[in-house]
């Protein structure tokens, strides 16, 4: 190839990524936020006939939020941190780029098709895994796609030793394949049914406990390999590059990530608490999500420590506010689980929205700010432009800072009220509340909770104004910048 | 016999979690001791997200013989 011209990192990849982020993430946060409103006002089940209540939109929400914009948030990164972390530009490998294309197509393609399906009601019925098995078959082409580009990118690298971020995404890479394809083993009605079934609908291969078992130890995994190790992989590169300050303990990172892989796969029978699993297991799922808190706070406080003695950028420069409050959301969402994890508390928190709080102050606070912080920091350095707006990203921090603060509040208080209604006996023993006695009880805090959907989504659309306009009318750079992300 | 199986599981899963939290300790042992020995420098790796041009300097370079054979393949 052109040995002479002068080599550049081709962002190319990154940026079409880029914009499935922000694509997916508006579609979907939109929906959590339509959800979310006819929990609290049930007349809006009722707008859009079948295709409008919440059993269709729910999973179009949850899939689109994890496998539409965090994957497309993990595949932007992997292709900016991948390509400079290891020294080599993805312009070196006409192979590696073709695959890199093909797989975004495909992803795109698949992905659309599958929340369509969604929608017309085509779902395994799994939580998390509703996709029926020719979309699976498509996630898992994508993935080892991904995977081919990966470990290329690795194999033509000039930098030897793998920084830290990089195990994170094989992680995820290797995490994300092995669950998908042990939970996703399924055989469609038609075959099991001697021709009555359907061929597009499938059931299950495993059943009751069992299947139970695989569905949390992937439901709870495709946290910890989706929500958590690639976002702890970018925080690992974005944090330390914008504040121009090293890691402060890279043996400390390491052995987090050691800690984090060892852990993780045994808490998810933390979810089959109070149920038939084997006794032992459940408390193997306690115990893990206890001991969790160590790696999952080593790699926190190794970002918090990262800014010792530059605490000044946290009031100059909005990207480290948001990185920081990303890393302290993720300490508060990872002692949450664990306590929540605890049998007795369990009892309470089990099926109230304590959960539904719990998983959102990860996401909208941690996932979401750090995809977010990402892209800021990516988009100059991509579109050769300085960020559109400073102001517009100050108010977009503070309204989305307040929403997630709503959000989690008004379910932790919501949870907990149902949680002991549920439980209260009068002095003979008879339970004291109906069922739809809780719902008269949490209607406020589902209206809540449903504003603060609205404000986080605001709060979005601005972000993805502002990335509109950094690309478009950002001040023009003469180069690329170093450390500090440039903004008006 | 379903119920032996079932204790066998919990045994095997306490010696597992015994055997990881051995190999946990372990690593962070020898961490610092091949620091200390001068056998390695983990800080350094910290570099290399803030000198993260295409034309840095590796901070560990790939062996001659290996570049060799990429520059030939290009």
């Amino acid at each position: 190839m052109q040995s002479n011209a002068a080599l550049e990192y081709d962002y190319s990849l990154s940026k079409k990524f880029t914009f499935l982020t922000i694509l997916f993430g508006f579609l979907g946060m939109l929906v959590g936020t339509i959800i979310a409103a006819q929990m609290a006002f049930p007349e809006l089940n009722y707008l859009l006939g079948e295709y409008g209540t919440f059993s269709r939109l729910r999973p179009i929400h949850t899939n689109t939020v994890v496998f539409g914009f965090t994957v497309s948030g993990i595949f932007a990164t992997w292709y900016y941190i991948g390509q400079r972390v290891l020294k080599v530009s993805m312009a070196e490998s006409k192979f590696l780029m073709f695959i890199g294309n093909l797989m975004f197509w495909l992803y795109f393609v698949g992905a659309l098709l599958a929340t369509i399906s969604l929608l017309f009601g085509v779902s395994s019925s799994k939580e998390y895994a509703q996709y029926e098995w020719p979309f699976d078959l498509v996630v898992v082409v994508v993935w080892v796609l991904w995977g081919v580009s990966v470990m290329g990118l690795i194999g033509i690298r000039r930098e030897k030793a793998l920084y830290i971020s990089v195990w994170y995404y094989l992680a995820c890479f290797l995490g994300i394949a092995m669950l998908y394809l042990f939970n996703n083993m399924a055989i469609p009605t038609y075959f099991a049914t001697e021709g009555l079934g359907n061929i597009l609908h499938s059931v299950s291969m495993y059943s009751g406990t069992n299947d139970a078992l695989v569905q949390w130890w992937y439901g709870h995994n495709a946290v910890a390999f989706g929500f958590t190790v690639p976002i702890v992989g970018m925080i690992y590169y974005f944090l330390p590059k914008e504040s121009g300050q090293a890691i402060y303990s890279y043996k400390l990172s390491l052995l987090s990530f050691w800690g984090l892989m060892f852990v993780y796969l045994w808490a998810g029978s933390h979810h089959l608490l109070w149920s038939t699993v084997p006794d032992w297991m459940q408390t193997m799922g306690s115990a893990f999500s206890v001991v969790l808190i160590l790696p999952s706070w080593g790699s926190a406080i190794n970002m918090l420590l990262t800014m010792k003695g530059e605490w000044n950028q946290l009031t100059d420069n909005p990207l480290i506010k948001f990185m920081v409050l990303a890393s302290t959301f993720y300490m508060l969402s990872t002692i949450e689980g664990p306590i929540q994890a605890i049998r007795s508390v369990n009892a309470i928190a089990h099926f109230t929205d304590w959960i539904p709080g719990h998983v959102h102050d990860g996401v909208l606070g941690w996932v979401v700010f750090m995809i977010m912080a990402a892209i800021f920091h990516m988009a100059p350095r991509m579109f050769r432009r300085e960020i559109y707006s400073k102001k517009l990203m100050e108010a977009q921090f503070w309204l989305q800072t307040i929403a997630v603060v709503l959000y989690f509040t008004s379910m932790w208080i919501a949870g907990i009220t149902q949680g002991m209604m549920w439980r209260a006996v009068d002095e003979y023993g008879n339970l004291m509340y109906s069922f739809i006695d809780t719902v008269t009880v949490l209607h406020p805090y589902y209206a809540i909770r449903a504003l603060s959907g609205v404000m986080y989504l605001v709060g979005f659309l601005m972000f993805a104004y502002n990335i509109y306009k950094t690309m478009t009318s950002g001040r023009q750079l003469s180069e690329e910048p170093q450390f500090r992300t440039p903004m008006a | 016999m379903d119920m032996d199986l079932r204790n066998l599981q919990g045994y095997a899963s306490f010696a597992m979690s015994i055997f990881l939290v051995v190999m946990l300790y372990w690593y962070i042992i020898h961490l610092y001791r091949s620091e200390k020995k001068g056998e390695r420098d983990y800080e350094k790796y910290g570099k290399i997200a803030l000198d993260d041009e295409v034309t840095s300097t590796p901070v560990e370079d790939k062996p001659a013989s290996e570049r060799e054979y990429k520059e030939e393949n290009k």
